[in-house]
């Protein structure tokens, strides 16, 4: 339990003391210790590329009173390092006369298992995969030019101890495997990319030569860009495909949702709560309990449990994401969405995975409604500017509808919307919700951590489609 | 206080000597100490402190051409001991890969110019806060700011990058960065903008009064956009983006993308790329610059190089690994770009922003819409629209879009260059690219 101790000069009580004595004043506030085992494999231009191995570890401290939050973070587990954190703390919060907040509640569910998924698998075995991989798609398709292939595990340990010396454990495993496909023809050059990943051993996600799939999809993706034509520029309808293209909901929607920025009056959803943002049908849901997934975590970086929050039910908005400090604040409770990408970053509100949820429209009906417009089936990524709404995301495989039928793949295009009206326009939501491959990371504030997305097929009435054909 | 040269260095060669103990053929480490310490405001008030120190040991072993590397933050002897071993045994069943080497030991750095990169002054948080409390002051006069967030950041680093042939050096570096982000709103809309300032030097950042002043003049600029209609503009890139450009050139030309033919800029040395006018210059050895560097990350020298000479590609920016596939010496350039910039055009910004009658000038872009591969260009984006000269009003929710190979043929500058951060352009305008609105 105590393995962050083992090598410094601290004991638990040690810990316990400076931990209590810190906080005394304050409103809220943690020790938070995390070891990290990590590695990456990288196959490229018909080469391991690279392997590496990396191990972290450190504390990162944190203060809260009211509204301001000192933190500071070391890689050194040692008395002398815990008490400079800790002068450090005081120092910042000079005046600070909180009452702290020990209730924290618990949970005996676990949505994943205590493994260390890179020692399952030989680096030998991994090397194989590669090379099988390389030798596969360069067989498959003469015009495949490039292959890159790669596989990165991890094992994070997180420990949480609290003002009375509360103590909060989690393991989390995490990994994903990786292709990226170019396909050189008549002198032009297009990539297709596909992986997978969850909260499992590799093998969980390979078995029954699963490689192969993801191989044969970035390679679909690729070949259907070689023939892809200039995409389209103005305002047109837009059926957006199963799955990953919810980043949408995660850009539009999701980043606005999230406690801080409500709470700071910065986001363009904070004053319409118990309002109508999307149209009827349309519900969605930020769930961190799904087994296995991306997204999902036992407990937050505070030690709360996560749960499924209903972000916007049937149209209306009923909750916004919080971590501890915004919900104390604005008077709400914990989502279990208090997240860092690692020891060295301060606790946000943070996405875990985000899905709309299936109406009764098929995809085909959507499509044939559509006289002129794009039906996008892949995704890049996308970005948000929360206080004006306006979001963005890249497609990265799309074709045109015409009169009611697929037509040609078009290029690569950024599609720009509003957030707050985005879901207005949603005239038809499909009976075929998709979970995400497993690949998502969402930055904010310069920190990276891993997300899921969901969603059914939609018909949106109107987006921007940013190519260059008039 | 940061790790001195001296510890830093008897971990580098414990490292060393424990890799060719074990049977190494060659070995390279580099260990970094960095410590910051920040302070964000908002709304006046005190809103966070965060104080950073961080240890990193990033090491790598060679037997022959077989390579691998291990990372971590914990540099107790210990522990390096147990990486180490297993960084070996890795490095004994990965493939051989006849590129994988060390530098030539002919191009390593011999001397280590005085960059005056470091700067020993130290901000205590109260002194960080008073520089807060003035910058927000000036930015919160205008009733239509409602939200102000800003921080000052103090870093200090140093580090020691050493390898098996005997290279051992490495030098301190500071950073001293303010920003702040203003939330304007009127009838209409919401609005984000921010401005920041960030040097070497503590004397040398702009006065806090100053970047409030301009935060939340910017912001409100922006208040109440419209979107416009789609169809074919010149485009006016302000400087803090146009810098974005030129990093996806320098992206583009990086010796791994074209080792491994993923860039549109393949087979173009010598070539065309840009208009006779246009000059790309980097430039490492700048004293006090952001991108400054006294070698590269493997230890190689990096000289001045003019990447672009009136419109013709003369160099890509090479490392080790990546030159020797390419049959190439390594130019110093593992890691990137040093200092990197267009010199300057010809014309000042008025003429610049009338050289069309009607034309789009950008402020900031959203969104990951570049592809190096194919050279094609399509971002969010917000501005302003400019008519005979004149700002009109402001713009969002509308798309830009293009061909690198065409736009990069269709620049022009302005002669306003400054060096503000390691990528730096002038303001640039594009003939013809697509805008897409309503």
């Amino acid at each position: 339990m105590s393995k962050f101790f083992d090598k410094s000069d601290l004991t638990r009580k040690d810990v316990e003391n400076i931990v209590s004595e810190t906080l005394n004043n304050c409103d809220d506030g943690e020790l938070y210790l995390e070891e990290a085992k990590s590695e990456s494999i990288l196959l490229d231009d018909n080469k391991i590329k690279s392997s590496n191995y990396s191990s972290d570890i450190g504390f990162g401290f944190r203060a809260i009173s009211d509204e301001v939050v000192a933190y500071s973070h070391s890689n050194e587990i040692s008395k002398d390092s815990l008490k400079n954190s800790s002068a450090n703390l005081k120092s910042t919060l000079k005046s600070s006369k909180g009452t702290y907040n020990h209730e924290i509640p618990k949970t005996n569910n676990k949505f994943y298992d205590d493994i260390n998924p890179i020692e399952q698998k030989t680096l030998d075995e991994k090397l194989e995969v590669l090379n099988q991989v390389n030798n596969y798609l360069r067989k498959k398709d003469s015009n495949v030019k490039q292959v890159t292939a790669s596989f990165s595990g991890e094992q994070k340990s997180i420990e949480i101890i609290r003002s009375s010396g509360e103590a909060l454990t989690d393991v989390r495993p995490l990994i994903r495997f990786n292709v990226s496909v170019m396909l050189e023809k008549n002198g032009r050059k297009e990539t297709g990319v596909y992986g997978i990943g969850g909260r499992q051993s590799y093998d969980a996600y390979l078995k029954n030569d699963n490689w192969k799939k993801v191989c044969e999809e970035a390679l679909r993706i690729a070949s259907v860009n070689l023939d892809s034509k200039p995409a389209p520029a103005g305002e047109m309808k837009v059926v957006l495909g199963p799955g990953w293209p919810a980043i949408l909901i995660h850009e539009a929607i999701g980043h606005g949702l999230e406690g801080d920025f409500n709470r700071k009056k910065t986001s363009a959803f904070h004053d319409l709560m118990g309002q109508k943002v999307a149209s009827e049908g349309v519900t969605i849901v930020d769930d961190g309990t799904i087994d296995k997934r991306r997204g999902s975590l036992t407990i937050d970086d505070e030690g709360t449990p996560t749960e499924r929050t209903v972000l916007i039910e049937n149209g209306i908005l009923k909750n916004f994401m919080q971590d501890r400090l915004n919900a104390r604040l604005m008077n709400a409770k914990s989502t279990g969405s208090g997240r860092r990408e690692n020891y060295k970053h301060i606790v946000l509100p943070r996405m875990r995975n985000t899905m709309m949820l299936s109406g009764n429209h098929s995809q085909d009906e959507m499509i044939k409604s559509v006289d002129k417009g794009i039906f996008a089936v892949s995704f890049g990524g996308g970005q948000v500017d929360i206080t004006s709404g306006k979001f963005v995301f890249n497609c990265t495989e799309a074709y045109e509808i015409n009169n009611g039928k697929i037509g040609s793949p078009i290029k690569g295009a950024t599609l720009i919307g509003d957030g707050p009206s985005i879901l207005k326009e949603v005239s038809m939501v499909g009976n075929d919700m998709m979970m995400d491959p497993g690949i998502g990371t969402c930055g904010k504030a310069g920190q990276g951590v891993p997300v899921g997305v969901a969603q059914p097929s939609i018909l949106i009435d109107k987006m921007t489609v940013g190519g260059t054909k008039l | 206080m940061i790790k001195d040269q001296e510890y830093l260095k008897s971990k580098a060669s414990y490292c060393l000597d424990l890799a060719k103990k074990l049977g190494a053929t060659d070995a390279s480490v580099t260990v970094g100490n960095s410590i910051s310490e920040s302070v964000n405001f908002r709304n006046k008030s005190l809103d966070e402190s965060n104080r950073s120190d961080s240890l990193a040991i990033s090491i790598e072993t060679y037997i022959g051409n077989k390579k691998s590397s291990i990372s971590s933050s914990n540099l107790l002897d210990k522990n390096l001991k147990i990486l180490i071993e297993k960084c070996y045994e890795t490095t004994k069943i990965t493939p051989e890969d006849e590129f994988n080497s060390l530098p030539d030991k002919d191009i390593l750095a011999k001397e280590i110019k005085n960059l005056n990169l470091y700067d020993n002054s130290h901000l205590d948080n109260d002194k960080k806060i008073d520089y807060l409390k003035e910058l927000e002051q000036t930015a919160s006069i205008d009733k239509k700011i409602i939200n102000t967030e800003s921080g000052f950041t103090e870093n200090k680093s140093n580090f020691i990058l050493a390898n098996s042939d005997g290279f051992c050096n490495g030098y301190k570096s500071s950073s001293f960065s303010a920003s702040c982000v203003a939330v304007a709103k009127d009838e209409n809309s919401m609005e984000r903008d921010y401005e920041f300032t960030s040097k070497c030097h503590l004397n040398d950042i702009i006065d806090p009064k100053n970047l409030g002043k301009i935060a939340s003049e910017q912001t409100i600029k922006k208040l109440s956009p419209k979107k416009i209609e789609s169809g074919k503009m010149s485009i006016i890139f302000d400087k803090r983006i146009a810098k974005g450009l030129l990093s996806s050139f320098a992206s583009a030309i990086s010796s791994s993308a074209i080792a491994r033919g993923t860039s549109f800029l393949k087979d173009k040395i010598d070539h065309q790329i840009f208009s006779e006018t246009i000059n790309i210059i980097d430039k490492p050895d700048i004293v006090k610059g952001m991108g400054s560097q006294c070698f590269d990350s493997e230890g190689v020298k990096s000289d001045s190089l003019k990447l672009v000479d009136c419109g013709f590609l003369k160099d890509y920016l090479v490392d080790t690994y990546n030159g020797k596939k390419l049959n190439l010496k390594s130019n110093g350039r593992s890691g990137g770009s040093t200092n990197l910039y267009f010199e300057n055009g010809n014309m000042n910004i008025e003429e610049l922003l009338r050289i069309d009658n009607r034309s789009l000038y950008i402020t900031e872009t959203i969104g990951h819409g570049t592809n190096l591969v194919t050279g094609d260009y399509s971002v969010g984006a917000t501005g302003f629209l400019v008519e005979n000269g004149e700002f009109k009003y402001p713009v969002n929710e509308i798309t830009i879009a293009g061909n690198f190979n065409e736009m990069f043929k269709n620049i022009t500058l302005a002669n306003d260059l400054e060096f503000r951060y390691s990528v730096n352009s002038p303001t640039i305008f594009i003939e013809g690219m697509t805008v897409a609105g309503k």
